[in-house]
């Protein structure tokens, strides 16, 4: 990345009025995601009833900010010219720790990505708005080569 | 069991170019309704049925309705199929399917697609378009480069083993005129040196995008049988998971495999009996991921299989003998096509150059969306 990622002219999100908890939480640089209060599963992307039971009970919780990461990839040729200045980054599936998915911007580590690397949350500033990117878990200080 | 059946009895293709100039995709339909219905040997006035996929752009509600009033068609049974790469083929057995109970005997199912320079951004409102795009993640290379990465991690397998696919697909090409690539062989080496588009996906393991059409006419087993080579529809199957990549229920396995399972199960085939395989191919990870749900090889093992069957026409193993879309050019929609006439083609003998030799069964797929929407078909020679 050669740029700052909050001078991009990317596209925002198409916020609803169901999605706007999501978003407002990203913005105060939080992660909040539906549960279900039948079947207890986590749900995302927000939705109007539970893709798992179909209930209408679903109640938003903020999330622990921790995932996994399932694959990821760096974009050299962007779908989008808005993305075209901060080529190469990298986007990356997150398993999050309460089970669903999300695709995400993956901030640089000290290491190179590797599937199944641990990541935090790490609200970020992109094109004029905070998202829920995450980063690399860093090894321990201890655990570092001297 | 119970199946589909019905006959696929005309095939229609248009050279695909990579940009049209002025001319609209209901032109290009009515060009390749006539060559597929011509070849039926019918007359229009013979198809009652008609089956048309989604248009961006230019007509994007009443599709057949226009189709219809532009070809002068008067249909009994008329539908939008709208699966993505799997539109073609989830076609010919809605077309059996509707003949089967009653509503029409011959059915047109067709796509096509202009290519203009200046086509407008599509107008998603939907979760992809809110819960992607923001993070930097805009079209489908991105998601199959997702996929790829994922079956690299989990099994192991290389760059070389993907590339291989997309250089199986350039040498096929070199035997099809039509294909974008004709003339343009590209080897294992050349499909690695290609530019990173997103890693681990080069820009030669990406179809290119065409302007084409492809058409076919299906029409019942009865009626088939008095006409022109006639290839069976001997079994079907389709599935569809999701649509974003985050919501795969499996980053290594697609709802592919369900689909041909039921395709096989139908037409008390398997797989390893396919004499011509006519796979769905946007990407390299595409055919991997169906050799591998096809139950060719075990997962994680597409690499070491394709090193052990040669594809071409000659081969063992013929797969995508027209170039698959990766040596012959993604029409759109009508990619998906291509898959069912290159099978067509070869099961009639009529693939010229390129005909491969016993020809008795094809199994054909269709993938759309993120390995998302698949239909799977077998068929047969008369």
């Amino acid at each position: 990345m050669s740029v700052g990622l909050n001078t991009l002219k990317t596209p925002g999100p198409t916020i609803t009025a169901l999605t706007k908890p999501f978003w407002d939480a990203a913005a105060e640089g939080r992660l909040k995601i539906q549960h279900c209060e039948d079947c207890t599963r986590a749900v995302f992307y927000p939705r109007p009833i539970c893709p798992h039971c179909w209930s209408k009970r679903l109640a938003w919780k903020d999330a622990s900010g921790r995932g996994r990461l399932a694959s990821f990839s760096e974009v050299h040729k962007p779908g989008h010219p808005g993305w075209l200045p901060a080529a190469p980054y990298v986007v990356g599936l997150v398993e999050l720790a309460e089970g669903p998915t999300i695709l995400s911007f993956i901030l640089p580590g000290t290491r190179p990505l590797q599937v199944g690397d641990m990541l935090l949350l790490a609200p970020t500033a992109i094109g004029g708005r905070v998202l829920p990117a995450f980063k690399p878990v860093e090894p321990r200080a201890e655990e570092k080569p001297q | 069991m119970s199946r589909p059946k019905g006959t696929i009895v005309g095939i229609g293709e248009l050279k695909p170019q990579r940009l049209t100039q002025g001319v609209t995709t209901l032109e290009m339909i009515a060009e390749v309704s006539r060559l597929a219905v011509l070849d039926a040997g019918l007359e229009p006035a013979a198809i009652d049925g008609l089956l048309v996929g989604p248009q961006v752009g230019e007509t994007p509600q009443h599709v057949p309705a226009t189709i219809a009033e532009y070809l002068g068609l008067a249909p009994t049974m008329a539908n939008v199929v709208d699966l993505g790469g799997a539109s073609g083929a989830g076609m010919v057995w809605r077309a059996a399917a509707a003949i089967e109970a009653g509503m029409c005997e011959t059915v047109l199912c067709v796509l096509a697609n202009n290519r203009e320079e200046t086509a407008p951004r599509s107008p998603n409102r939907n979760p992809i378009r809110e819960f992607d795009v923001p993070f930097g993640a805009s079209g489908a290379n991105i998601s199959y480069a997702l996929l790829m990465q994922a079956h690299m991690a989990a099994y192991g397998s290389t760059a070389r083993d993907f590339a291989l696919i997309a250089a199986a697909a350039r040498a096929n090409a070199q035997l099809n005129p039509d294909a974008i690539f004709f003339g343009k062989p590209a080897d294992v080496e050349a499909v690695l040196a290609s530019p990173m588009i997103a890693s681990p996906l080069h820009l030669l393991e990406i179809v290119m995008p065409v302007a084409g059409g492809e058409a076919v006419v299906v029409t019942s087993a009865e009626r088939g049988r008095s006409l022109r080579k006639p290839v069976h529809l001997l079994g079907a199957g389709e599935k569809v998971t999701h649509r974003a990549v985050s919501q795969a229920p499996s980053l290594t396995s697609g709802p592919l495999k369900s689909a041909m399972a039921r395709a096989f199960q139908q037409s008390g085939t398997r797989a390893d009996e396919m004499d011509l395989l006519s796979l769905y191919d946007c990407y390299t990870i595409m055919v991997a991921a169906t050799i591998e749900d096809a139950g060719l090889c075990a997962p994680g093992r597409f690499g070491a299989w394709l090193n052990d069957h040669d594809l071409s026409h000659k081969g063992d193993k013929p797969l995508n003998t027209h170039g698959g879309q990766l040596g012959f050019g993604q029409p759109d929609l009508a990619g998906g096509m291509t898959h069912v006439v290159e099978a067509v083609r070869q099961l009639r003998g009529e693939a010229g150059g390129r005909q491969i030799g016993k020809a008795g069964l094809a199994l054909v797929t269709g993938n759309g969306a993120t390995m998302s929407e698949a239909t799977a078909l077998v068929l047969g020679a008369a």
